[in-house]
């Protein structure tokens, strides 16, 4: 287990009028090279609970083990901590400072005290990673198109090589062919090097694609935390949570209510299509692999 | 004449150098010729970068035509006089809720286009109050900006609007920054004041689920108007459409790939509820 | 929390002081400031305590709320407080090591003290009880003359409430943005004074692109909901006096004449 949070607790603004308790007993055990998908409507908990995990906040009571390690030991380095669990904040384009596209890369790799040069290897393959062209390394950042800077954003907690890469809402504001480029892009991160990757979201649809595992929170509590299939079993509790299944799951359980045979599990449309292609022609014709 | 009617326009954005030669030219609007006719409700779908902003801008003015020619309730958008008229009939919406919020309470930013176009005190109050009425926020009159949520926020734009009597309100991408919450709340918000004040609108977007009840559909891409029709006659094109890089909705593939291989259930399918009935018809017959 | 600071946040609430005109207000705060720093003896204490405290009652604000503004300028209140004990000369009560405290510096730094407080307490019940465009519309009347020799009133009124809505975000986004370089290894803590200043530049380059980039697009909002400059405006909430109004300025100068006597004939004790 790479990271284990034991009941923690995060109360903001304590003792003031405003006093909000944002995490409520939360335990959790993050495996190694899991795949995990952290869902919630706003105000949830979701990133309070993911800047735990790399100490930017502290737990208002709780304990968090990283490889067996309590993180508020006085002699744990949390430096050490962030260099290995990377976060890619919400919008992080909006931390770009650098001239170039290049140096802003460098800025992590540097702040670990890697030499120039290993900083420049290591800049180069992310952004060789997040596939932006070449000829753009040595422009600056704010010349770049929405997608792109938050390409480089990326490439800046990338190129820091972290064990756990943990992204914050990374396709907010982007259309949809900049979600699905960002998405493929952690998707591939996490088959190519094995990296455990959590990836926040309120969108069920977007990550039902690529996660193995769902947790779901709500009120600051772990309302779910399940295989999708699993998860989406509960759509009706979801939707009463301002939550929604994919629109396939409803559809598959409405025909299911209403006499027809067909797997109810199925959340992308080509397992849908299988399904219902049996039930309605009673030909198994496989679940093909058809992108939506 | 309809509400609002482009011929021919053209955008270019012109980037120069320090000495103001010309760098690069990029064409946002490429020969753009649109029709609205008053009290529709139109969506504007495209990914980022197809000039569907570009194209709102000058609706309201804040951008002129760097040729052909836009008429706004029959004024010519480009024309010094008629700015000012012309961005009082059409009313705008952006996508940061928080970027375009100017008062530090509720009802004195709803209050701030009536009080720029000299509207009298009693006047702006009445109006205050019909506007956040009318987005459902009046209860929220008092609440700072800050404390409220991203729908909220963009509700409170869109009264912030109304309040200046528009014919016609313009929202650019209203609901990319929210949670699919907020996304109803402004997406049903829109339809009420159609329904009910009879405001045209003209919806900008690139979530496919967003159009279903609009009355018709503009598809953009590169500059340029790629598709229009009616919803349905739009969803019936799911190649195109992600030729186009738009998200079509599942229940729409789904009733594409069915027809593909045989089943019958109808072209474009907008709503899961039809689906639904559409597979349980075909099992019938099948069964 | 950075959210916590009170300046520019108003407490709505349905009371007396609420309701007053912003320029009452400005100006009873003005000479509330003044008569703090000419005050002499206890009965005049005395009453510049009761003025405060009656008002605040009737202001319903929670008590907290103004106290929370004092929390920001503790250090600055025990500096101060620090620098009159141990540096006034006078009669001598106690002295160690290099450090005298006279009488007259403990009087010194009890009433500097008091001082602060009540001016923190006096603008906070300002800023609480009026919304900043009040505020600004208050200024922007009180200033007008001044436009007739080309100062641009409104547009600075105008600047100062816009500023005012987007301190709070900008706040959060400082926050934000420091928290996300943070995660990329920055340092914000160690270092001399000029390895911080150049540690600063991760955090200020994307502030000054963020708060440029707000500025750019609440223009346009602006000018898309026809803002013209000052001109042919109207207002939602135009100032004029009303009974009140005039009452509180009566109210407010016979304070200020009651500090003043107390100044000149009751100086005991010191």
């Amino acid at each position: 287990m790479s990271i284990i949070l034991d009941k923690v607790n995060y109360v903001y603004s304590e003792e003031t009028a405003y006093q909000i308790q944002a995490l409520k007993d939360v335990s959790l055990e993050i495996g190694d090279g899991q795949f995990i998908g952290v869902i919630g409507h706003t105000g949830s908990g979701k990133s309070t609970l993911i800047q735990h995990l790399n100490g930017l906040i502290k737990a208002t009571s709780g304990s968090i083990y990283f490889h067996g390690q309590d993180i508020y030991d006085d002699d744990f380095d949390l430096r050490e901590l962030r260099n290995r669990v990377g976060l890619v904040f919400q919008y992080p384009e909006h931390q770009l400072f650098e001239t170039t596209i290049f140096d802003d890369v460098c800025f992590g790799p540097k702040n670990q005290g890697l030499s120039k040069e290993e900083a420049g290897l290591r800049a180069f393959e992310a952004l060789r990673n997040v596939g932006l062209p070449e000829e753009l390394y040595y422009q600056s950042p704010f010349d770049l198109s929405g997608g792109q800077k938050r390409r480089v954003a990326i490439a800046g907690v990338l190129a820091m090589k972290p064990e756990v890469l943990i992204l914050d809402e990374p396709t907010a504001g982007l259309d949809p062919a900049g979600r699905d480029e960002i998405l493929d892009l952690v998707a591939r991160m996490h088959r190519e090097r094995g990296i455990t990757v959590i990836l926040v979201s309120h969108s069920m649809e977007d990550v039902a694609k690529y996660v193995e595992r769902i947790i779901v929170m709500n009120q600051g509590q772990v309302m779910f935390d399940d295989a999708p299939k699993e998860v989406f079993r509960h759509y009706k509790e979801l939707e009463a949570i301002g939550l929604a299944a994919p629109q396939v799951t409803y559809l598959m359980h409405e025909l299911k209510e209403r006499g027809l045979n067909v797997d109810t599990d199925a959340t992308t449309v080509a397992e849908a299509r299988a399904s219902l292609m049996q039930a309605l022609t009673g030909i198994d014709s496989g679940r093909m692999d058809i992108h939506r | 004449m309809g509400i609002i009617k482009a011929r021919q326009l053209v955008h270019e954005y012109i980037r120069r150098d320090e000495e103001g030669n010309v760098e690069s030219i990029q064409t946002a609007l490429d020969h753009v010729d649109l029709d609205v006719q008053a009290g529709e409700f139109i969506a504007i779908l495209g990914h980022n970068g197809s000039g569907k902003s570009t194209l709102a801008k000058h609706i309201n003015a804040l951008l002129s035509p760097s040729e052909g020619s836009l008429w706004v309730d029959g004024k010519d958008v480009s024309e010094e006089e008629n700015i000012l008229a012309v961005r009082q009939t059409a009313g705008m919406v952006f996508q940061n809720p928080d970027n375009q919020i100017i008062a530090s309470v509720v009802e004195e930013d709803v209050g701030f286009g009536p009080e720029n176009i000299g509207v009298p005190t009693d006047e702006i109050w009445r109006r205050v109050e019909e506007s956040l009425g009318a987005v459902g926020m009046l209860k929220y009159r008092h609440h700072s900006p800050n404390k409220l949520s991203g729908g909220q926020k963009q509700r409170v734009a869109i009264a912030g609007v109304v309040a200046m009597q528009p014919k016609c309100i313009v929202l650019d991408e209203p609901t990319a920054m929210l949670d699919p919450n907020g996304r109803k709340e402004v997406i049903r918000t829109a339809h009420e004041l159609n329904e009910k004040k009879g405001v045209t609108i003209i919806l900008i977007t690139h979530y496919m689920e967003e159009v279903v009840d609009a009355d018709k559909v503009i598809v953009m891409d590169a500059g340029k108007v790629v598709m229009q029709g009616t919803p349905r006659e739009i969803f019936s094109q799911v190649g195109k459409l992600k030729e186009y890089r738009l998200d079509v909705p599942q229940v729409t593939i789904l009733a594409d790939l069915l027809r593909q291989s045989g089943i019958d259930v109808p072209i474009g399918v907008l709503r899961r509820e039809e689906l639904v009935d559409a597979i349980l018809r075909a099992a019938q017959i099948t069964g | 929390m950075l959210r916590d600071i009170t300046l520019g946040q108003y407490y709505p609430a349905d009371s007396v002081i609420h309701k007053l005109d912003p320029r009452v207000k400005l100006f009873g705060t003005m000479i509330y400031i003044i008569s703090l720093f000419c005050f002499r003896g206890i009965a005049a204490l005395a009453i510049a305590t009761v003025f405060m405290f009656v008002v605040i009652k009737l202001s319903k604000v929670p008590f907290k709320f103004m106290v929370k503004g004092l929390k920001a300028i503790m250090i600055l209140m025990l500096i101060t407080a620090a620098f009159n004990l141990f540096l006034t000369p006078g009669e001598e009560l106690v002295s160690f090591w290099v450090f005298t405290i006279t009488k007259e510096g403990l009087t010194n730094a009890v009433l500097m003290a008091i001082r602060l407080t009540y001016l923190i307490l006096g603008t906070s019940v300002m800023t609480l009880t009026t919304t900043p465009n009040q505020l600004t519309d208050g200024l922007e009347k009180s200033l007008m003359p001044l436009s007739k020799i080309g100062i641009p009133v409104h547009a600075i009124a105008m600047m100062m409430s816009i500023a005012l809505r987007f301190i709070p975000i900008l706040i959060e986004e400082t926050d934000k943005i420091m928290k996300a370089q943070m995660a990329r290894g920055a340092d914000f803590e160690s270092g001399n004074l000029l390895k911080k200043v150049k540690n600063m530049i991760p955090l200020l380059v994307p502030l000054f692109v963020s708060a440029f980039r707000r500025a750019d697009d609440l223009a346009m909002a602006m000018e898309a909901r026809c803002y013209n400059g000052g001109e042919g405006r109207t207002k939602m909430k135009p100032l004029h006096y009303e009974g009140r109004d005039r009452l509180a300025y009566l109210v407010v100068l016979a304070y200020f004449v009651l500090i003043l006597v107390c100044r000149i004939f009751l100086r005991w004790p010191q």
